[in-house]
């Protein structure tokens, strides 16, 4: 099924809802495999604020529930950064610090935003996503800092995610109405903020930026990478199939 | 990976004005993650306004061995206790 238009509003609120789910979706998929206990709770802790968001997101924009349990793929709006598997630890963490980076300096411009349902929404989550981006810098200095296994690992991880960076400053006509109503900031107002302080965390671990790559979009209008159905499949399949069950 | 890591030993105070009370120990690699972890694995359901994280290497203990000499003594000496002596009516502001 084809995404059918929306408002600019609804449309804005579903980026914002489905980015959250999807990252806490991937997040959640570390419980109990964390690389040590205390970093398990971390990530369990991690991906239940990014649903705690989701929650909150989804049920301004319709049906939460409806809305993360019973649509396509292709009806997701979400980025292409966050759907990308959680790979070993780093790549997890450098996902992480780049969309949290990212989302850290959106929440502190939606805290002034005029719409009072995302000032009251990014009052609350700016302080739990100031804590992610403080986590997921603090971790990157130590592995790309650290043994020479581990500064593999994060400049890895880095090269993965790297080219889908882009996508987060992208202004495409969707998100240009919403800016135009005055409902959501216009991403490039941040976009030197953002590279400057991934440059910071890299200098302070030791590590080279990749090089650049060819970006990939498309996320947000619904064309996603395969990894996003697979997690989908899993993250749906109960609702799905037993559609009112309770518990 | 978590056994390389040194313990530290957790202190949460629960609201402002209250002691910080040991609640238990995480392993992190140095002081800044130690907090992280406590924060992460100690204070998610609001049990704290402050963290104190000390490398449990620095705790000095007493020897369990010699348990006997040093807090047996104390219980033959209920006289240390304030409510072994019996307060004259005519005192007041005790």
């Amino acid at each position: 099924m084809a995404t059918v238009a929306v408002d600019p509003r609804t449309d804005y609120l579903l980026r914002l809802g489905d980015d959250a789910l999807v990252l806490g979706q991937r997040l959640g998929e570390w419980c109990g495999h964390g690389p040590v206990l205390e970093v398990d709770i971390s990530l369990a802790n991690l991906a239940l604020d990014q649903i705690g968001q989701a929650t909150l997101l989804l049920n301004e924009a319709g049906d939460g529930d409806q809305l993360a349990f019973h649509r396509d793929v292709l009806d997701f709006k979400n980025c292409l950064l966050v759907e990308q598997p959680n790979g070993d630890f780093a790549q997890t963490i450098a996902r992480h610090l780049l969309y949290t980076t990212w989302q850290h300096l959106l929440l502190q411009r939606l805290t002034r935003a005029s719409d009072q349902f995302l000032r009251e929404f990014a009052t609350k989550a700016v302080k739990e996503i100031a804590y992610h981006r403080e986590l997921a810098s603090e971790w990157t200095i130590r592995l790309g800092d650290g043994t020479e296994e581990s500064t593999r690992r994060m400049a890895e991880g880095l090269d993965w995610c790297w080219r889908f960076v882009p996508e987060l400053f992208e202004v495409d006509e969707a998100l240009h109405a919403a800016i135009d109503a005055g409902i959501a900031p216009d991403p490039r107002e941040f976009e030197d903020e953002f590279w400057s302080a991934i440059s910071a965390v890299l200098r302070e671990a030791n590590l080279q930026a990749p090089a650049d790559q060819r970006p990939i979009l498309g996320g947000r209008r619904g064309h996603h990478s395969e990894h996003l159905g697979h997690l989908l499949a899993q993250m749906q399949f109960l609702p799905r199939t037993y559609p009112d069950a309770t518990w | 990976m978590s056994s390389d890591w040194p313990l530290w030993e957790v202190f949460v105070r629960s609201k402002g004005g209250l002691a910080h009370r040991h609640v238990g120990s995480v392993h992190a690699p140095d002081p800044e993650l130690a907090l992280r972890h406590a924060r992460d694995t100690y204070t998610r359901r609001m049990e704290g306004v402050s963290l104190w994280v000390v490398p449990s290497a620095e705790i000095v203990a007493s020897d369990p061995d010699e348990a006997g000499e040093l807090f047996e003594p104390a219980e033959s000496k209920i006289y240390r206790h304030p409510t072994f002596y019996d307060i004259p009516d005519e005192v007041k502001h005790i």
